[in-house]
C-alpha cells in the first residue's frame, strides 16, 4: 500500500510525523475535561464529569483514581486505555515499595507511565494509549504539591496548572490569566471550578473536585459543596456585570447632562 | 525460639509475637516486630525460617532433596509480598479484603510456593476484624498451606504449653483486659517451662476502630 506510513505505526511519514500518536492525541481532546491545580500547600484535581444514563450507577463511573496512598491520577481520552495504564502504574507503585521500602516519588511515577506510554510508540503490534493524564500528589518527607502531565507520545513535564482534554486550550488561557504563586486551599479550590466552568455549562452536577492537603490527605467534595462555590462564582460574576451597567449608566448619565448642558447655553448666545 | 498466640474476645483480636531475631544459637536482637499491619483492620504474624541466610552452607546438596524446601524460606521475603499484594487489592477496587478473603488468598499463595523448587517455610496468625459483618476472625495458617479458622491459635514450641492454657481459660465474650489476662497466663507458662524462651514480646490487637498495639 502506498500510504502505509499512517497505518503502521512504528514507520514515519515522509514529513516526521508519526500519524497514529496525532490520533492519540486526538482521541485525547474528544475526552472530557481535566484540571490540575497547585496552590501553596494544596493540589487540585478536578474533572468534567459525563452525566451517567438514568439507570447507571455513578460510583463505577471514575476519572479521578489513587494510584498510592499519596498519589492521584486524572485522565483525559479512552477511558479504557487509561484503566490498563492506571493498572500499571498502581503495581509499580506497590513493587517499588516491595524493592526499596519507600514509597514512589510523583516525578518516579510519571516518568514510568510516560515510560509505558513512549513504549506503546515504538513496538510493533501495539497502538499508543489514548489518553493524557495529570497526576497530583506529594513526596514522601515533603509538603510541596506536585503537578505532572503525561501525553501518548511520551512527554511528561511539570506544571503549576494545567488542563487537559476538550476545550483544555480555552481552560490552560484561563489558567494562565488568572492563576497567582501561594494560593490558600479555598483560591485553588475556587480557580479550578472557574476554570472548569469555562467549559462546563451544566454547572456544579458535572464537575467533581478532588482535594490533597498533604502527603495521603486526600478529599473529594461533596456535591454540596461544589454547588456552594459554582453560586458564590455566579454571584460575583452577576455583582461584577452589575457593576458595569451602573458604571454604564453613569457615562451615559453624565453625557446625557453634557448634552442637555450644551443645549441650555447655546439659546443664551442668540 | 519464635513463639507467637492469637486469641478472639468480645469484639477484638489479640496477636501476639516475640521478638527475637536469631540464628543458629545466637540472638541477634530482641525488639523485631513480627506483626505485620497488612490493613486498616488486619494484622499478620508471621515466623519460621529467619532470612535470605546462610542456608545455601547447610543446604543438601541434591537440588531435588526434599529438605532443600525447607531451608530456603523468608518469612520477611513472604509477609512483605503479602503486605503490597493486600494493598495493591485495596487500591485497584478502593475497598480492602475482607479478613476470611484475605487468609484464603494468603492461603494459597503458600499452597502454590510449597509446590516450587523453594517454598516458603512461613507459619502465619491472620487476626482480623471484619467490617462488613462485625466479628473478629482470626485464621491459623501453617507452611503446607494450612488454614483452619479458629478462636485461639499459637506458633512455635510455646504453642505446646499455652494451647492447653488457652483450652482452660480462653472465653469468646471476654473484655480486652481479661483477654490480656489470658495471654500474660500463656506467655508466663512459656516463660516458666520452655528452655530457649523468649523474653519479649510484641501485642497488637485489632477492633472495629482498626489496630493498635498494647503494652503487656
Amino acid at each position: 500500500m502506498s500510504r502505509s506510513y499512517d497505518r503502521a505505526l512504528t514507520v514515519f511519514s515522509p514529513d516526521g510525523h508519526l500519524f497514529q500518536v496525532e490520533y492519540a492525541l486526538e482521541a485525547v481532546r474528544k475526552g472530557t475535561c481535566a484540571v490540575g491545580v497547585r496552590g501553596k500547600d494544596v493540589v487540585i484535581l478536578g474533572v468534567e464529569k459525563k452525566s451517567v444514563l438514568q439507570l447507571q450507577d455513578p460510583r463505577t463511573v471514575r476519572k479521578v483514581v489513587m494510584l498510592d496512598d499519596h498519589i492521584c491520577l486524572a485522565f483525559a481520552g479512552l477511558t479504557a486505555d487509561g484503566r490498563v495504564l492506571i493498572d500499571k502504574a498502581r503495581m509499580e507503585c506497590q513493587s517499588h515499595r516491595l524493592t526499596v521500602e519507600d514509597p514512589v516519588t510523583v516525578e518516579y511515577i510519571t516518568r514510568h507511565i510516560a515510560g509505558i506510554q513512549q513504549k506503546y510508540t515504538q513496538s510493533g503490534g501495539v497502538r499508543p494509549f489514548g489518553i493524557s493524564t495529570l497526576i497530583v500528589g506529594f513526596d514522601p518527607h515533603d509538603t510541596r504539591p506536585r503537578l505532572y502531565q503525561t501525553e501518548p507520545s511520551g512527554i511528561y513535564s511539570a506544571w503549576k496548572a494545567n488542563a487537559i482534554g476538550r476545550s483544555s486550550k480555552t481552560v490552560r488561557e484561563f489558567l494562565e490569566k488568572n492563576h497567582k504563586d501561594d494560593m490558600t486551599r479555598e483560591e485553588s479550590i475556587k480557580l479550578t471550578v472557574k476554570s472548569l466552568l469555562e467549559v462546563v455549562q451544566t454547572g456544579a452536577k458535572n464537575i467533581e473536585i478532588s482535594v490533597m492537603e498533604g502527603y495521603g490527605k486526600i478529599t473529594n467534595l461533596e456535591l454540596s459543596e461544589i454547588e456552594a462555590i459554582v453560586s458564590e462564582i455566579e454571584r460575583e460574576k452577576e455583582a461584577e456585570a452589575e457593576r458595569k451597567r451602573t458604571r454604564l449608566a453613569a457615562t451615559a448619565a453624565r453625557q446625557a447632562a453634557m448634552a442637555t448642558r450644551a443645549d441650555a447655553g447655546q439659546p443664551s448666545g442668540q | 525460639m519464635e513463639t507467637s498466640f492469637a486469641l478472639t474476645g468480645k469484639g477484638y483480636v489479640i496477636v501476639a509475637a516475640d521478638t527475637t531475631a536469631a540464628r543458629s544459637i545466637v540472638k541477634m536482637k530482641d525488639d523485631q516486630d513480627k506483626i505485620k499491619e497488612l490493613g486498616s483492620h488486619l494484622l499478620m504474624a508471621y515466623s519460621g525460617e529467619p532470612g535470605p541466610s546462610n542456608a545455601y552452607i547447610i543446604m543438601p546438596t541434591q537440588p531435588t532433596d526434599p529438605l532443600l524446601s525447607f531451608y530456603s524460606g523468608d518469612t520477611i521475603q513472604f509477609a512483605e509480598y503479602v503486605e503490597r499484594n493486600i494493598r495493591l487489592y485495596q487500591i485497584r477496587h478502593l475497598y480492602p479484603l475482607r479478613p476470611s478473603a484475605a487468609a484464603s488468598w494468603i492461603r494459597r499463595s503458600l499452597a502454590v510456593s510449597l509446590r516450587s523448587r523453594n517454598a516458603f517455610t512461613v507459619n502465619l496468625l491472620i487476626g482480623g476484624y471484619d467490617l462488613a459483618d462485625h466479628k473478629p476472625t482470626l485464621y491459623w495458617i501453617d507452611y503446607l498451606g494450612t488454614v483452619v479458622e479458629v478462636p485461639f491459635a499459637a506458633h512455635g514450641y510455646g504453642s505446646y504449653f499455652a494451647l492447653s492454657l488457652l483450652d482452660r481459660y480462653h472465653n469468646p465474650d471476654a473484655t480486652l483486659e481479661e483477654g490480656l489476662a489470658t495471654l500474660k497466663r500463656c506467655i508466663n507458662e512459656v516463660s516458666k517451662r520452655l528452655v530457649v524462651s523468649p523474653d519479649r514480646y510484641k501485642v497488637k490487637v485489632v477492633d472495629k476502630d482498626g489496630v493498635r498495639e498494647v503494652e503487656l
